[in-house]
Order: C-alpha cells, then sequence, then structure tokens
C-alpha cells in the first residue's frame, strides 16, 4: 500500500506523481521564460486591445464566438462517405432496432452453435 | 414424439411472436407480440416441470406418490408477475404516446434519431 | 467498530435498505420537502455504507456467501436437497465488491445532485422511489449468485430505469426513449429467460456455481450463451445495438443518466460472470473472445464517430459512453480469448482484463461526472443544443472545472484515471494484437477532439449576452460533482494502489472458476 508506487503495465509503468513532478518542473521553467518578458505596457491604447487580424473587435460579443455546428466541418467534409452510410441507420424506427438485435443474435447463433 | 409437443407450441409461439413484434406498425399489436413472447417463454418453463405421474408439492393430505419440485411453478409464478408490471408500464407510455403524437405507428415515433 | 450483525447480514440488508427506503418514501415525501430529501438522502447513505462495509469485509476476509432462509448465512446445501443448492444465494466474491465500490459511491453523490437539480419538477416522490429500486436492481444483479434472481433484479432495473427515463415526458419524446429501451430490454430479459429454462432443464440448477459445475457445453448450452450474451450487450450497449443509448441517455433527466451508466456497466458485469464463472474454459475460447472483441472495436469506433457530430451535448456524451464500453469489452475480451493458456494469460490477458475492468469503475465515475456537468448546464441554460452555448466559462466556473476533469478524464490525458486503465489496455491489447491497440489510441485521440469542440462551444468565448443573467449551480449539485470529481482524481493519482487492492482481485476471481463453485459446493 505505497501510495506513490509503480503501475506495472506488463511492458511499460506509469508513475503520475513522478508525471506531476515532471510537469511541474515544466511549468517552472515555463514560468521563467514568462517573467523574463516585457513588464510595463501602457493601459487605454491600443497596446491593450485583443489582436483579431488586425480586425476592430466587435460590437456583438455573440459573433466572435465559434459555434459547435461550425467546428470539425473539415472533418465532417472528409469522411463524408462514411457519415452518409453511418448517421442514416440510427432511424430511430423501434423495428429496425429489434431487427439488429435479433440479427446479432442470429450471426452470433451461426459463429458460435453451426460454424465450428 | 408426443413428449416434444409442449416444446413444438414454445417454438411456434415464439416464432409467432417475433413476426408480430418485427412486422406490426401498431404499437398496440407490438405489445400483443411482446405478451405472446412472454407467454411462450412461461409455457417453457411449466414444461421443464412436467414429470409424468408426480403431484403437487403440497404435503397435507399427500398420496404416495412423487412430487415435482415446485422451482419451475415458482419460476413461472413470478415471471407472470414481471409480465404484468412489463405490460402496465408498455400500455402507459402507449397512452401517453397517443395523447402526445396523435399516432401509435411505429413508422411514425421516430423523433429521437441519428 | 462497525456491530457484527451488520457486517453478517450486510448481503441481505443492503437490498432491505433501499427497497424499505423506495416504498415507504411515497407517503413520507409527501410530509414535506425537507423530510422527502432527508429521508431519501439518508436511506441511500444507509445503502452506500452497507454496500461499502460488505465490499471492505469481501476484500479483506475473501468471498462472502450468504443464503436467504438458512440458519446459518454459510449453509449453502440444506442436508435433505442431495446436494443441491435450491436456496437463493448471493455470492459476493471481489468482482461483485468492486461493482457494489461503484454502486455505492455513483449512487450516493448522484442523489446528492439529484436533491437539488430536480427540486422544481413535481412527482418526486414517484422519482425517488424508482430511484431506490434502480439502486436495489443494480446491487441485487451484481451481488446475486442465483441465475432467476439475476433475471429478477435486472427486470427490476429496467423497470424502474424505464419510467425515469420516461419521468420528464417532455411533450412525449421522452416516453419514445423509454419506449424503445423498454421493449428492447423486455425482449432480451425474455432471452435470457429462456437461456435461464435451458440451464435448469439440463442440469435441474438455478445457481451459478451448480451450473458451472455440472456445464457440458453442448448444443443447448451454446444456445444459451449466446442468448445471454446478445441480450446483456445489448443492455450494455455495444454496436450495433446501441441505438437506444443515445435515445435513452439524452431524454433521461441527468442524475439519472448518470446512474444508467452504473446500470448498464451492471449488465457488462452480468456478461463477464455468464462467460467467465458459467462457462470459463469449457467454451471457445477464441470465437467467443473474438466475437466481444470485435463488439467492443466496433462500439469503440461508431460510437466516437457518431459522437462528433453531435449537436445535443447529452446526445454526444451518449454515444462516447458506447464508445467507452467498447474499452471494457476489448480489454475483458482479450482476456477472455486466451483463457486455458495459462503463459498468455499471464502475459497479458490478466493485464488485458485489469484494464478492462479497471475503465468500468474509471467510467463510471468520469462519465457519471459528465452527466452531470450537463445537468447542471441545462438547468441554468434550459437547452442542450451546443449551438446555442458559449462564454459559460466566465459564470459557471465550478461547473467548468469539473467538466474538464471529467473531459480530460475520458480522453486518456495524464495524469487522471481515463489514463490509467487506457494505458493498461493499450499496452497489453498491443501484445495481442497490435491493430486492436492501435485502433484504441485513435478512437481516444478522437474522443479528445470531440471534447474539445464541447468544451469551446460551452464554456469558451466571450461572456454571451442571452446568458447574462445566468448563476453557477447550486451547492448540492456541485458536491455530487464534487464527490465524483475527487475520485476521478484520486484514482488517477494513485493507480497503483487501486490495481493492486480493487482490481487484481477482481480480475484474479473472474478467472477463478474454481474459487466461485467452490465457495458454493465445498471443494468440489
Amino acid at each position: 500500500m505505497d501510495p506513490t508506487s509503480t503501475l506495472l503495465t506488463g511492458a511499460g509503468y506509469w508513475n503520475p506523481l513522478a508525471w506531476l513532478l515532471g510537469l511541474l518542473v515544466a511549468f517552472i521553467i515555463a514560468w521563467l521564460i514568462y517573467s523574463m518578458g516585457e513588464k510595463g505596457y501602457k493601459p487605454g491604447t491600443a497596446q491593450a486591445e485583443p489582436f483579431i487580424s488586425g480586425n476592430k473587435e466587435p460590437e456583438m460579443k455573440g459573433e466572435v464566438h465559434v459555434r459547435a455546428g461550425n467546428l470539425y466541418w473539415g472533418y465532417l467534409e472528409a469522411l463524408r462517405g462514411y457519415y452518409d452510410r453511418l448517421v442514416p441507420l440510427h432511424s430511430g424506427n423501434l423495428h429496425d432496432y429489434i431487427l439488429w438485435y435479433l440479427g446479432i443474435t442470429a450471426l452470433f447463433l451461426f459463429l458460435v452453435v453451426i460454424f465450428p | 414424439m408426443f413428449w416434444n409437443l409442449p416444446l413444438v407450441a414454445v417454438v411456434t409461439l415464439i416464432l409467432i411472436a417475433l413476426a408480430i413484434i418485427v412486422f406490426k406498425k401498431n404499437l398496440i399489436k407490438v405489445f400483443l407480440g411482446i405478451v405472446i413472447l412472454e407467454s411462450a417463454v412461461n409455457l417453457f418453463l411449466i414444461t421443464l416441470g412436467y414429470r409424468e405421474g408426480g403431484i403437487a408439492p403440497i404435503y397435507t393430505n399427500a398420496p404416495p406418490a412423487t412430487m415435482v419440485l415446485p422451482t419451475p411453478q415458482a419460476l413461472t409464478l413470478t415471471s407472470i408477475v414481471i409480465g404484468v408490471a412489463t405490460s402496465a408500464l408498455l400500455l402507459s407510455f402507449a397512452i401517453i404516446i397517443w395523447k402526445k403524437y396523435g399516432s401509435i405507428d411505429i413508422d411514425r415515433i421516430r423523433r429521437l434519431k441519428e | 467498530m462497525i456491530p457484527a450483525f451488520i457486517v453478517t447480514h450486510s448481503p441481505a440488508l443492503m437490498i432491505i435498505a433501499p427497497l424499505v427506503g423506495a416504498f415507504l418514501s411515497p407517503f413520507i415525501c409527501r410530509i414535506s420537502s425537507t423530510v422527502r430529501s432527508i429521508w431519501v438522502g439518508g436511506a441511500m447513505a444507509v445503502t452506500s455504507a452497507i454496500a461499502l462495509i460488505l465490499a471492505l469485509n469481501v476484500y479483506s476476509a475473501g468471498t462472502r456467501l450468504y443464503v436467504f432462509g438458512a440458519s446459518t448465512a454459510s449453509a449453502a446445501i440444506p442436508p435433505d436437497s442431495g446436494g443441491i443448492p435450491i436456496r437463493i444465494i448471493f455470492e459476493i466474491d471481489p468482482m461483485s465488491a468492486l461493482m457494489l465500490v461503484i454502486t455505492a459511491i455513483s449512487g450516493f453523490a448522484i442523489i446528492v445532485y439529484s436533491l437539488s437539480s430536480e427540486r422544481s419538477h413535481t412527482g418526486l416522490e414517484s422519482y425517488y422511489t424508482l430511484y431506490l429500486l434502480m439502486i436495489t436492481g443494480i446491487l441485487g444483479m451484481v451481488s446475486t449468485g442465483d441465475i432467476f434472481n439475476f433475471f429478477v433484479f435486472l427486470e427490476i432495473l429496467s423497470l424502474a430505469s424505464a419510467g425515469l427515463i420516461a419521468y420528464r415526458i417532455d411533450g412525449g419524446v421522452a416516453v419514445e426513449a423509454a419506449l424503445k429501451y423498454f421493449v428492447l430490454s423486455t425482449i432480451g430479459a425474455l432471452a435470457i429467460l429462456v437461456a435461464i429454462g435451458i440451464y435448469y432443464g439440463q442440469y435441474n440448477a438455478l445457481n451459478m456455481a451448480m451450473i458451472a459445475a455440472r456445464m457440458q457445453f453442448s448444443v443447448l448450452d451454446q444456445v444459451a450463451l449466446v442468448l445471454i450474451i446478445a441480450a446483456l450487450a445489448m443492455k450494455c450497449g455495444a454496436v450495433p445495438m446501441h441505438f437506444w443509448t443515445p435515445d435513452a441517455y439524452s431524454m433521461a433527466p441527468s442524475s439519472i443518466t448518470a446512474l444508467l451508466v452504473v446500470a448498464s456497466q451492471a449488465s457488462l458485469y452480468g456478461l463477464f460472470r455468464t462467460v467467465f464463472t458459467l462457462y470459463n474454459v469449457t467454451l471457445n475460447a477464441a470465437t467467443v473472445g473474438w466475437l466481444i472483441i470485435i463488439l467492443g472495436v466496433l462500439s469503440m469506433v461508431v460510437g466516437v464517430t457518431m459522437a462528433i457530430p453531435q449537436k445535443n451535448v447529452k446526445r454526444l456524451m451518449a454515444y462516447h459512453a458506447v464508445s467507452q464500453t467498447g474499452y471494457m469489452l476489448l480489454g475483458v475480451g482479450v482476456g477472455l480469448a486466451v483463457l486455458g493458456n495459462q503463459s498468455l494469460l499471464d502475459a497479458f490477458g490478466y493485464m488485458a482484463m485489469e484494464g478492462g475492468i479497471f475503465h468500468i469503475i474509471n467510467h463510471a465515475m468520469y462519465k457519471g461526472l459528465l452527466f452531470l456537468t450537463a445537468g447542471a448546464i441545462f438547468l441554468r441554460l434550459g437547452t442542450y443544443n451546443l449551438n446555442r452555448m458559449g462564454g459559460l466559462g466566465h459564470s459557471m466556473k465550478w461547473t467548468m472545472v469539473f467538466f474538464v476533469i471529467g473531459a480530460l478524464a475520458i480522453a486518456g490525458i495524464p495524469p487522471f484515471n481515463g489514463f490509467a486503465s487506457k494505458i493498461m489496455i493499450y499496452e497489453s491489447v498491443f501484445v495481442f494484437n497490435p491493430l486492436l491497440a492501435v485502433i484504441a489510441m485513435v478512437v481516444s485521440i478522437l474522443t479528445l477532439a470531440s471534447f474539445v469542440k464541447v468544451f469551446h462551444s460551452i464554456f469558451m468565448g466571450p461572456a454571451l449576452p442571452e446568458y447574462s443573467e445566468v448563476k453557477e449551480a447550486p451547492m448540492p449539485m456541485l458536491a455530487g460533482m464534487g464527490i465524483l470529481a475527487v475520485v476521478v482524481i484520486l484514482f488517477g493519482l494513485f493507480p497503483g494502489i487501486v490495481v493492486e487492492s480493487l482490481i487484481a482481485p477482481a480480475a484474479h476471481a473472474l478467472v477463478d472458476q474454481g474459487a466461485y463453485v467452490a465457495a458454493v459446493l465445498g471443494g468440489v
């Protein structure tokens, strides 16, 4: 019951506490680099404004937010062939659900009882 | 041959029930299919407990004959009780769906999909 | 410290406590809302405490047997029965104890959450009655040693779950979800009943240990095996029988969805118990093992790819639940595929099974946590639609923290608990078949991608004007989420202890059929 014990996973090992120690060191290095940055800036000037590709910050804040429907458009477009087949299977029709269940049972019966 | 007759009935009933469940569009008919399936399984359990010449396992004034083990009967009774609860819940779902959707056609009960 | 009476009778008390709580709550909950909270909270706390006491006892003292109706708890075989254990027996080995721990923690955290999240709804007495019946069903399923008793608890669980999924009617849509779930689970349960009949007809016994001792693996046994595997795989949401899962999970109240996750793990437990305890080496391990592995891989891939385009946050999480179930099936399936070959089992089989079983408890914790955060968001926003959310990180900071913990855990980011179980699965499955491990890793990456999307669209961005009034979730809900989050972090930080003390005994108990049988029949 050693709290620092390492989890052996056959081929490898995993010790979260050692990993956290590494993470802490990484954070300290990051903080050191960060603390070497420029200290002062002038509030109220362009220095303090967000940089949105040189455009003005929009008045309506909601316009800035990228909504969920726009994310992963490229991924979905690239896999369109896969999704066009997969999504219609989820038809919402109770008969389809039952048929899938009965079909899988029949398939397993074939594979386990008859096939070998 | 004759002893297998109840089992033949069980298989026939199960097939009939599955056909009803899969092919009927009306929700109530599908529920009836489920009830038939339950009855088929109950018949199966009862058939397993049948012993020729066995008597009911009631010790009071029991004649000197072999008693059957009451386990299958107990199972069937439990299964019937569960079946009643199942049917009641299913029918109450049908009532609400009828009220809210105005239809109990399975092809039209599909607002949840994809 | 704990009275010996409670320890001795804990298996019975564990079932009695929620049943008493359930059947008295329609009366007691009418008194006032405070009394209701105390009553149901107290009933669940007592149940969890007893279940944890029992689990602790099993882990320290070995497999526990509890015979109902006998003069002593260990008299499994009555002297005049001809060697057949005819009474209902609860047999709690470390695998069951693990499931008890899961149920105790989740059940308690979720009821704390429910006390606040459901406050404004009507019909709460039936809500809590059904909730406690669900707990009864789960606890009974995972601890019974009698296969017909397993069916009865399975049906209690299905009935209560279906009632709770339909609880919010929601213009009939919730009822539609409950209907789909319940029709499927009724047909599945009847298939299990046929299988039970087959066992009874062949072996004249309903006790799992007795059936296991007499198992022949005849054609009828093969049919029974398939009926049980298919029905329980459907009930735990394995692809391609998962279609009810997103419907039911998305329409149930969020607290119930978190409990449905535990319920589906109980079905998974039943599946593993059947395969490992009833059949074990008699079955065709390679065929059945590969069937379960293929179900697992399909669940992982289809689940995660269906999750990515979802717009409804709970539907998305439900598809992830399907995907995560795949990991458990994969891990344990690999263990099953090499069953009977001791050298392969030692080399990676046990590790794969431990990974799969560890993932069960991890998944119950972090997926429960995620569903609870979704419920908190719904409480404040009134929508599950991701397209209408944004900028909540400004107002719901604690919910965001809990969501991040859950999301990182499910995506397998160190040092959270999901990583610990996934690395065990990856490394052991890689030895078995590298392709499977690669698929598992890709699925994990897609999971992360999907949760980045959810996190961004719910919490990131500027505070939206339409949600300027939104406040943090109320305290009891945060407390419920907090319990699960703490467990997630602790399991992530100390996986060595957890695996050593909880998971490894469970995996070995599952494989060791002889010990399970001997506990009842006394060393046959």
